[in-house]
């Protein structure tokens, strides 16, 4: 006789891009430290460990929110989406994909279009979405900050990309690659403009996306310990066959190699950008006021 | 095997050829000659019919053919006078790009291509054909002295892609693509690019955003290879060649979706198969093309190389 049968399955591990999603509850488990912490601590801190000063990921809205003037920007260039354009389908159809990650992150794709003000003057921001199909860059995203480099052009105010993002989007096969062109094209426009643009880099920002605007900021300025590179560690330790150095690829590595020019704190971030792009660019003048939203 | 039929495409053209060299060995005798040339029209029919219909896999295989002319072939062939230049003048030269100025007939120009290597000790060298950030940007120092003294760049792609290793990321491997792409997009002088072979994501990209791109018939061009799409969505190194059709990267998928201008035809059996017919097609078009886009206003050139790629993506307005 079992006495002590089991009845219940043992819980999954959660895994892949759930991970790093702060769970419901009272208590959270850094990913980084392991140490498990209060949190509302966590959360009073802009999602970082208050132990290890692990920088949680969070959302694009979450990053909007905390950048522009009051929390309030206006979202622009909605309902633009995909169209499967190879009809792609590897283990499920990438429209099947689609469907499911626009109810789970109730997004169109993996990138935010919004203006606002930043310390009163005005400013574009692209925030890209890594919960989206890991912040992959198809031809929305492409399109999308395309759009927003043109605003930033045509009405002479400052241009803010926030990376995160695996890299180029295998479902729109080749399509997806012409996205790097397309954006580092018209940023190539945005510097003969002499506009600012300031690529902010989170965990994670790699491949199509790295080799292309991430890397094109006046400034390139990373938040601690991202995960920032071309090749992501996998592929390169299955090429070189060999284990990777520590905190390879992390921002401070990049800053150490001459590759951002900063890194900024989640909590001073918004100050210093503030600083940084009064430094580059006289304040345009006021103009009537933005329409409020989000 | 379906897999293996796929796999083994050129063997009834390997086949053939071996019986016609065979019958060749006996010397010249009575009534051969005329089966000989019987066999020769088959071979010739048998390579068109294989080529006509090449699968996406077996269209990366022959993108990838070790007998493949190579981008140091092509420069070799259709140019004269060619000095190669060396080194970034920051870190290295990379063997993995070749560049140079050259004449091409009466003009003088730009010539940058990777350089996959031949012969394992030359393949090693040149990394086969995977640049570092120190193969990019002595491209780009090259396309920025074209730029300078007035000359048209010719670029020719044939890379599996750019090196993933410790040293090109702490050198910059994404800036050093990330910087070629905006230059190229505002570089003064017309740019032709041509896809030789292999069209490897972000390392092919590096070198090619032009004015008119166009790509030989059986070369691909992608976003990442076959293995590396079945590797991430199919968790299965077995599903390359469905990976291959799903990404649409054979010449004809690639000029439907609007990513090359220019299809350039190879002869029946590959460009392995009539490398000097190759080099006389090749050396047409790009005279064609370079003349059209000479006579052409800088101004409005760059205007349409930055709309072409302006209007790459499908998106849907709701």
């Amino acid at each position: 006789m079992a006495w002590f049968k089991k009845n219940k399955q043992p819980k999954a591990p959660i895994t892949g891009e759930d991970r790093t999603v702060i769970p419901e509850g009272l208590w959270v488990k850094c990913d980084s430290c392991k140490e498990i912490i209060y949190r509302k601590e966590v959360l009073a801190r802009a999602n970082v460990c208050p132990k290890c000063n692990y920088h949680f990921r969070i959302s694009a809205r979450e990053r909007l929110a905390a950048l522009f003037d009051n929390g309030i920007y206006e979202e622009l260039d909605l309902g633009i989406v995909a169209t499967d354009p190879l009809r792609f389908t590897d283990t499920k159809p990438y429209k099947d994909r689609l469907k499911q990650y626009r109810e789970k992150t109730g997004m169109e794709d993996a990138v935010i279009n919004a203006a606002g003000r930043m310390g009163g003057s005005p400013v574009v921001i692209s925030a890209m979405e890594y919960a989206f199909m890991g912040g992959s860059m198809g031809s929305v995203v492409g399109e999308k900050i395309a759009l927003n480099v043109e605003r930033a052009l045509e009405r002479r105010h400052p241009l803010i990309v926030i990376s995160a993002s695996g890299g180029a989007r295998m479902q729109e096969g080749v399509l997806s690659l012409m996205q790097m062109a397309k954006i580092s094209s018209l940023l190539g426009k945005l510097d003969d403009a002499s506009i600012p643009y300031l690529s902010i880099l989170t965990d994670p920002t790699t491949g199509g996306v790295t080799a292309s605007f991430a890397m094109l900021g006046d400034l390139n300025i990373a938040e601690p310990r991202a995960l920032i590179g071309f090749a992501g560690p996998r592929v390169i330790e299955q090429t070189i066959r060999q284990k990777l150095p520590e905190g390879f690829q992390r921002s401070e590595f990049l800053l150490e190699h001459g590759m951002v020019d900063l890194i900024f704190e989640r909590k001073e971030m918004r100050e210093k950008l503030i600083t940084c792009l009064r430094l580059l660019m006289d304040p345009v003048p006021a103009e009537p006021a933005l329409p409020a939203g989000s | 095997m379906a897999s293996m039929e796929e796999q083994d495409f050129e063997k009834p053209i390997e086949d053939l050829t071996r019986r016609i060299e065979e019958l060749s060995g006996f010397g010249a005798q009575q009534g051969r000659e005329r089966e000989i040339k019987k066999l020769q029209d088959r071979l010739q029919r048998l390579r068109e019919e294989i080529y006509a219909k090449l699968t996406p896999w077996q269209a990366t295989l022959v993108a990838r053919h070790p007998q493949r002319p190579y981008p140091a072939d092509y420069i070799e062939t259709l140019f004269t006078d060619f000095i190669e230049f060396h080194g970034d003048r920051k870190f290295a030269d990379d063997p993995a790009i070749l560049a140079g100025f050259a004449m091409f007939h009466e003009t003088p120009v730009a010539v940058i291509g990777h350089q996959k290597g031949r012969d394992t000790k030359e393949k090693i060298r040149r990394n086969f054909g995977m640049p570092r950030p120190e193969g990019y940007r002595k491209a780009l120092r090259i396309m920025k002295m074209a730029e300078k003294f007035g000359r048209p760049v010719l670029t020719f792609i044939d890379t599996p892609g750019a090196y993933p290793g410790i040293g090109a990321e702490e050198r910059g491997q994404a800036e050093a693509i990330a910087v070629n792409l905006r230059e190229m997009s505002r570089l003064k002088v017309p740019i032709i690019v041509t896809i030789t072979g292999e069209g490897g994501s972000g390392g092919a990209l590096a070198l090619g955003v032009g004015d008119h791109i166009q790509i030989l018939a059986h070369s691909i061009y992608a976003v990442i290879s076959p293995e590396g799409c079945a590797a991430i969505l199919w968790k299965s190194n077995e599903k390359k060649q469905e990976a291959a059709r799903a990404l649409k990267l054979t010449a004809p998928d690639l000029k439907k979706l609007g990513i090359v201008d220019e299809i350039v035809p190879e002869p029946p059996g590959g460009a392995h198969a009539h490398r000097e017919r190759m080099f006389e097609i090749l050396e047409r078009v790009l005279q064609r093309n370079l003349e059209s886009l000479r006579s052409r206003d800088m101004a409005d050139l760059l205007a349409g190389r930055h709309a072409k790629f302006r209007a790459m993506g499908s998106v849907k307005i709701l």
